[in-house]
């Protein structure tokens, strides 16, 4: 088990420093220069110059790679060059934001998908079934920011039960925060729910065709109770990994639903830095969105080697 | 039903034909659409549906119905080359990393899909339209370079059982060497799979364009696209929501087709998949 955590563990950090070369290598090559757009357009050469020399821009690329991991390994992601702060203080304000929102919407997809997939799996091939299915469909072909304004057309122009976005803070109260990620939430939740709930029906569909199965029925339990107590437990392994993949699809998406919404989280902080060429923000926050994958994939495979020793081995 | 010497099922006939309708509206488009998509006619902005403009019309009084059929052609276009892109470089390298099995390139191929993957997939596309700009070119380069570990990992993981079988045992006995092989008999036995998987990228392809192009990386002005149409809805959406409603319906149609004709396919490709996830 220690080998086996020591082998994910150098894994994650190899696959992280090669994130952190292919990130700084892409802005690198961008066009557009950092310093000038301080300055605004019309600044004086010298001044820019100057500029560039304090942010360090003129040194070789090596240097700046440098300095840059080894900044942040010691916690020091830079400073925005638009808001002027420090990028951690910048990422711990959004992520008030973004982490919520995420943690909402996939409390949100399992609750819904779980239960769906359950019920579709146990009428397979009936009406019910059906309808799951379509419905997933559906859900997985639906642009989420499409559905985000079907839902604020729907929730807030015709019902106005809810605002159309914005976000009043957590100072504004729990319930308040909660009520203006909700239309967010929901549109980010529709296509991962409908992936994880086939996955769900297809993954116990699989675990109700092994032959415990039948010893269980076997051994006079109800086919409800075998599947609770056999079935689901088996199928809920491939459940989680979908679960622990939708963690960065979650993340990803919410880059656009925080912009329909106009919410001031984490997404809506890298684009506004690409559009602002705030590259120290969008280079900072990348490396940061990628460790939280890196190691959302790393604690699912954890997770699954505690349960299953027959994954500790390496895999071919 | 049944389509020559396959069975299919009605859901692949119903993806069929929607994209059938979807890819023939995008190359109708190039010789006639309702009302022309270039010049405004503000007299007749934000009409809604009705007889004379069947979507309505847009806030320049652009009828959306005919905008929908020319941002077709941008969003077709974009994923189709980006599929082509993904299995073009990745095919070779899963077939590739699959016959030098253990090898420094299956190695080095299996560590860039790790490294891909733990992009969050929309973060890799705004990267790369940060860096080299917006447009669709390089919207096209975005999504194609995700989908290259797609292929990649696809490829090596289906020939790698093959390379196991009899006949290629066979093959190798009778002296051809691995890129042979490789070509002549795993990539014709790992095609089927191939052409799912291509038709899967093609549906998220479509959804990674509009996605690029409503936060305004994708295809710029003029150039219509379905991801542009729905960002310029959304600030009118009290006053002309049908201006955000037949975009977005274009848009989950087209996917909606793709991806049943996908898992069509499948099936009637695979039948011992049939009816899973």
């Amino acid at each position: 088990m220690i080998a086996f955590l020591a082998r994910r563990a150098l894994a994650l950090v190899l696959t992280l420093l090669a994130a952190t070369v292919a990130i700084f290598l892409l802005l690198e090559v961008a066009p557009g220069d950092p310093a000038l757009t301080m300055m605004g357009m019309n600044a004086d050469p010298e001044a820019v110059e100057a500029l560039r020399r304090e942010l360090g821009l003129d040194a070789p690329l090596v240097t700046r790679y440098a300095t840059w991991v080894l900044d942040m390994a010691q916690g020091d992601f830079g400073t925005s060059y638009t808001y002027k702060t420090p990028v951690s203080e910048l990422v711990a304000e959004r992520l008030a934001v973004s982490a919520p929102l995420t943690v909402y919407a996939l409390a949100l997809s399992t609750l819904i998908a779980i239960p769906a997939g359950v019920f579709a799996a146990s009428r397979r091939g009936r009406a019910g079934d059906y309808a799951v299915m379509g419905l997933t469909q559906a859900g997985i072909a639906t642009p989420n920011f499409w559905f985000a304004m079907l839902l604020v057309i729907l929730f807030s122009t015709v019902l106005q039960l809810f605002s159309a976005g914005g976000f009043p803070g957590w100072e504004a109260g729990f319930w308040a925060g909660i009520k203006a990620l909700t239309l967010p939430a929901v549109a980010l939740a529709l296509p991962q729910a409908s992936i994880l709930a086939r996955v769900m029906r297809s993954a116990l569909l699989d675990a109700m065709g092994e032959d415990w199965m039948r010893t269980a029925r076997a051994k006079g339990l109800s086919r409800g109770q075998a599947i609770r107590r056999h079935a689901l437990r088996n199928a809920l392994i491939p459940v989680l990994t979908i679960i622990g993949m939708q963690f960065s699809f979650l993340m990803a998406g919410a880059i656009i639903i925080e912009n329909v919404f106009f919410l001031p989280g984490l997404g809506r902080l890298v684009f506004q830095g690409v559009i602002q060429q705030d590259l120290i923000v969008v280079k900072s926050v990348v490396v940061l969105l990628v460790f939280a994958v890196v190691l959302v994939t790393l604690a699912v495979d954890v997770a699954y080697a505690l349960v299953d020793p027959r994954l500790r081995e390496r895999r071919p | 039903m049944r389509l020559g010497s396959v069975r299919v099922s009605s859901g692949f006939v119903v993806g069929a034909v929607l994209t059938v309708l979807f890819v023939g509206a995008a190359a109708l488009s190039y010789a006639w659409t309702p009302w022309s998509t270039e010049g405004l006619s503000i007299a007749s902005r934000l009409r809604p549906p009705g007889g004379e403009h069947w979507f309505g019309t847009d806030h320049f009084g652009r009828d959306i119905f005919s905008m929908i059929m020319v941002g077709a052609r941008t969003s077709i276009t974009v994923a189709l080359v980006a599929v082509a892109i993904g299995a073009g470089i990745g095919v070779p390298l899963g077939l590739a990393a699959a016959a030098g099995r253990g090898g420094w390139l299956d190695e080095l191929v299996m560590r860039f899909n790790d490294l891909v993957f733990a992009f969050p997939a929309l973060i890799l596309a705004i990267l790369i339209t940060a860096s080299l700009g917006p447009g669709a070119v390089n919207a096209i380069l975005a999504i194609g370079i995700f989908n290259i570990p797609v292929f990649a990992r696809l490829t090596r993981g289906a020939a790698l059982s093959l390379w196991a079988r009899e006949y290629i045992l066979a093959a190798r006995a009778a002296g051809k060497g691995a890129a042979r092989i490789s070509f002549e008999h795993i990539l014709p036995n790992t095609a089927n799979l191939l052409i799912v998987q291509a038709t899967i990228q093609f549906s998220l392809g479509i959804l990674a364009e509009v996605g690029l192009s409503y936060v305004g990386l994708g295809a710029q002005p003029p150039t219509p696209s379905w991801g542009r149409m729905l960002a310029e809805a959304q600030t009118m959406i009290y006053v002309a929501p049908w201006f955000a409603i037949f975009p977005g319906l274009a848009v989950a149609l087209t996917v909606l087709g793709l991806n049943l004709m996908g898992d069509g396919l499948r099936d009637a490709l695979d039948p011992r998949l049939k009816g899973r996830a």
